[in-house]
């Protein structure tokens, strides 16, 4: 993607086999290079992720080394990623290291280039520390970042040829054109013969836009994604786990934080965010439902659902046929109000399941937080 | 009073013949809206329920029936040009309902309504109920009260829980408004407060926030400085783990910033009443406007 708006990258090969390891390095004819662990998450050099290798053999002992590992970083969470797959990168001998990365800064609604003069790991750690030292530029959505912008930021970071500021342009034009919302290089680095490259790259697209971008959407990789997140997102439902024992089930992601807030303050612990949406169908309850169950660490279960577009009596239909589905071995509290709240309640009484009902979402949170003590 | 709508809010819909649209096009009509006229390109010199005329073009719909006020529904692909054309064909007020707009359609659509000056509520959000009066979007009609209570949210069915504890404390409510979960929207919290501040009809202001961004911390600056009217306030997600986005696109604790606890420190700072469960915000209201 980097090499296709014009900015250079080292060269490199991906592999998954220690067996290919040493090939690519032959390959790659540099004295140095870095085999680098290719997992969704930053923070990996930290880690043990990354191998500086300076033969053949070190290659292929890297490689073996990494396959297979979990690395835990400061974005990975406590379970940690595995590694499937490595990248073998000629190393290249850098006069300087800086950072450069785009956001949409919701703060003015415009899309901001931050670049800094110390660029390298740490770029969080100095945006808490120093904040003075990142320099940023907002710039126009329709007109993208202007010649003089780029201009300002190569004398700001003390380059000091006008030469340079095509990579900021180029930069600006991948965000633009992608639907990103994180473009980032870090680091950005000018060579020993003073040629600009990309030595490491994070972008971040928005989901919503992928439907224009066919050919990004298949880059895809499932293995990096919570496989009931994952399952989640193929019904269009908002799951997201955590660690409690308390499955919640909610439409609308104010009143899920709302609802996961009242367990706590009640003494419990939510399993679960999942929000089923404006206008879930009886299906997409059912789903959800089963997903919640799919937790091994759910207790009990509670349902709190204010219709508004979203039918009552669609949601309990749904409860009730993934109920009789898959069974129902602990507690479920279900709260209903809104539309059609009335048929709703009957349908889950005539049901005859074992179902505690409530009126209000705190008489819910209370109740599904007792029911665990019994 | 009230703000933003009224029983003489002279109401487009823009994407009328869609699910969403036509369903919620009923509801509001049922609930008394001022529908003069919805918007579907190759639909047009047709009408909707017997009774709405159809146009191709959103420009045809305004000359045609002087419509002051849009609501959008169009599909999420084809939003932003629904917007673009509402901010050229004049209107005062434009409230999008529509998920899952791309954040960069939104940022340009941004840049054009700030530069001519047009308002948007949402997207990304249930709308604006002006009660008893004129309805807006996709709450349900039947759970608000005439009264007077302004009600800000970013959540949609938050804001309904909120609604209906006041309306079940006798309260009832001035205009109500979902402002939309997105990271990129056309009214802010600080937009909707110097409304409710200026409109004689509300007494006393509830504010719906949640984690991510820094909406609610601006917000409880303006209220220190510029509002005078008690404001409650419940911020959502202080169980919610960092890095994970909660439904909302805005909705992200990133780099440590945007807590539930921040933002409701800064609140309590500048005078607000926040109270820590969602299930007392009727209550909370109701005890500060009987103490006076």
């Amino acid at each position: 993607m980097l090499n296709k708006y014009g900015i250079p990258t080292p060269k490199g090969e991906m592999t998954d086999s220690p067996a290919k390891a040493g090939e690519i390095f032959s390959r790659l004819g540099a004295p140095i290079a870095a085999v680098k662990s290719q997992i969704h998450s930053g923070g990996r050099g930290k880690a043990g992720g990354i191998k500086v290798v300076k033969s053949a053999a070190e290659s292929e002992a890297a490689v073996r080394e990494l396959i297979g590992k979990t690395l835990v970083t400061a974005q990975t969470g406590p379970a940690g990623r595995t590694v499937r797959k490595v990248l073998i990168e000629e190393s290249i001998p850098v006069a300087r290291e800086l950072y450069l990365g785009i956001v949409i800064d919701r703060k003015t609604s415009a899309p901001v280039m931050m670049a800094s003069a110390e660029g390298g790991m740490e770029i969080e750690e100095l945006a808490r520390k120093s904040p003075e030292k990142i320099i940023k530029m907002p710039f126009h959505p329709h007109l993208g970042l202007a010649g003089f912008q780029a201009r300002e930021l190569v004398f700001a970071l003390g380059l000091g040829s006008a030469a340079y500021a095509d990579i900021f342009i180029k930069l600006s034009k991948l965000f633009i054109e992608n639907d990103c919302s994180l473009a980032e290089i870090n680091p950005l680095v000018i060579t020993n013969e003073k040629k600009v490259m990309a030595l490491d790259a994070k972008i971040n697209l928005d989901d919503r836009a992928l439907f224009r971008h066919k050919d990004l959407a298949e880059c895809r990789d499932i293995n990096e994604e919570h496989p009931i997140e994952y399952e989640a997102s193929k019904y269009d439902l908002s799951y997201i786990g955590l660690d409690g024992n308390i499955g919640c089930m909610v439409n609308g992601a104010g009143l899920a934080m709302a609802t996961m807030d009242l367990i706590k303050l009640h003494g419990g612990e939510p399993a679960n965010f999942l929000d089923v949406g404006g206008g879930a169908s009886a299906e997409q309850v059912t789903q959800a439902f089963k997903l919640l169950i799919a937790n091994k660490n759910v207790k009990a279960i509670l349902v709190n659902i204010f219709g508004g577009i979203m039918k009552c009596d669609i949601i309990a239909q749904g409860i009730v046929t993934a109920v009789k589905e898959v069974g129902l071995g602990f507690p479920l509290v279900v709260r209903l109000e809104g539309t059609n709240v009335d048929i709703g309640k009957k349908i889950l009484k005539a049901s005859g399941l074992n179902i505690v009902s409530a009126d209000s979402m705190d008489e819910a949170a209370k109740k599904v937080v007792e029911s665990l003590k019994l | 009073m009230s703000i933003l709508v009224n029983k003489n809010t002279k109401v487009v819909v823009q994407g009328i013949t869609g699910s969403a649209g036509s369903f919620h096009t009923k509801q509001m009509l049922e609930y008394g809206t001022k529908i003069v006229a919805g918007v579907t390109p190759g639909k047009g010199n047709t009408k909707f329920d017997d009774r709405v005329p159809i146009y191709d073009t959103l420009r045809q719909a305004v000359s045609a029936t002087g419509a002051d006020t849009s609501v959008v529904f169009v599909p999420p692909a084809f939003a932003a040009d629904a917007l673009l054309e509402a901010a050229d064909c004049g209107l005062k007020l434009v409230v999008c309902i529509t998920e899952g707009i791309p954040t960069l359609d939104m940022v340009k659509v941004y840049k054009v309504y700030r530069d001519k000056g047009v308002r948007m509520v949402g997207p990304n959000c249930p709308g604006v109920i002006t009660p008893e009066e004129s309805k807006l979007g996709i709450m349900p009609g039947y759970i608000h009260k005439k009264g007077n209570i302004g009600i800000v949210s970013r959540s949609g069915t938050l804001t309904y829980e909120a609604v209906w504890q006041t309306t079940k404390v006798g309260l009832g409510q001035s205009t109500c408004l979902g402002i939309g979960g997105d990271p990129i929207i056309g009214t802010s919290f600080v937009d909707a407060l110097e409304l409710f501040q200026r409109d004689n009809e509300t007494k006393a202001i509830i504010m719906i926030g949640e984690i991510g961004g820094t909406m609610e911390e601006e917000a409880a600056e303006y209220i220190k400085k510029n509002v005078t009217k008690p404001v409650v306030s419940f911020i959502a997600g202080r169980t919610a783990p960092k890095g994970k986005r909660m439904g909302h696109a805005g909705a992200i604790i990133s780099g440590g910033k945007g807590t539930a606890q921040e933002k409701t420190a800064k609140l309590i700072e500048c005078g607000v009443t926040v109270v820590d469960s969602p299930a007392v915000v009727g209550t909370a209201i109701y005890n500060i406007l009987n103490k006076k």
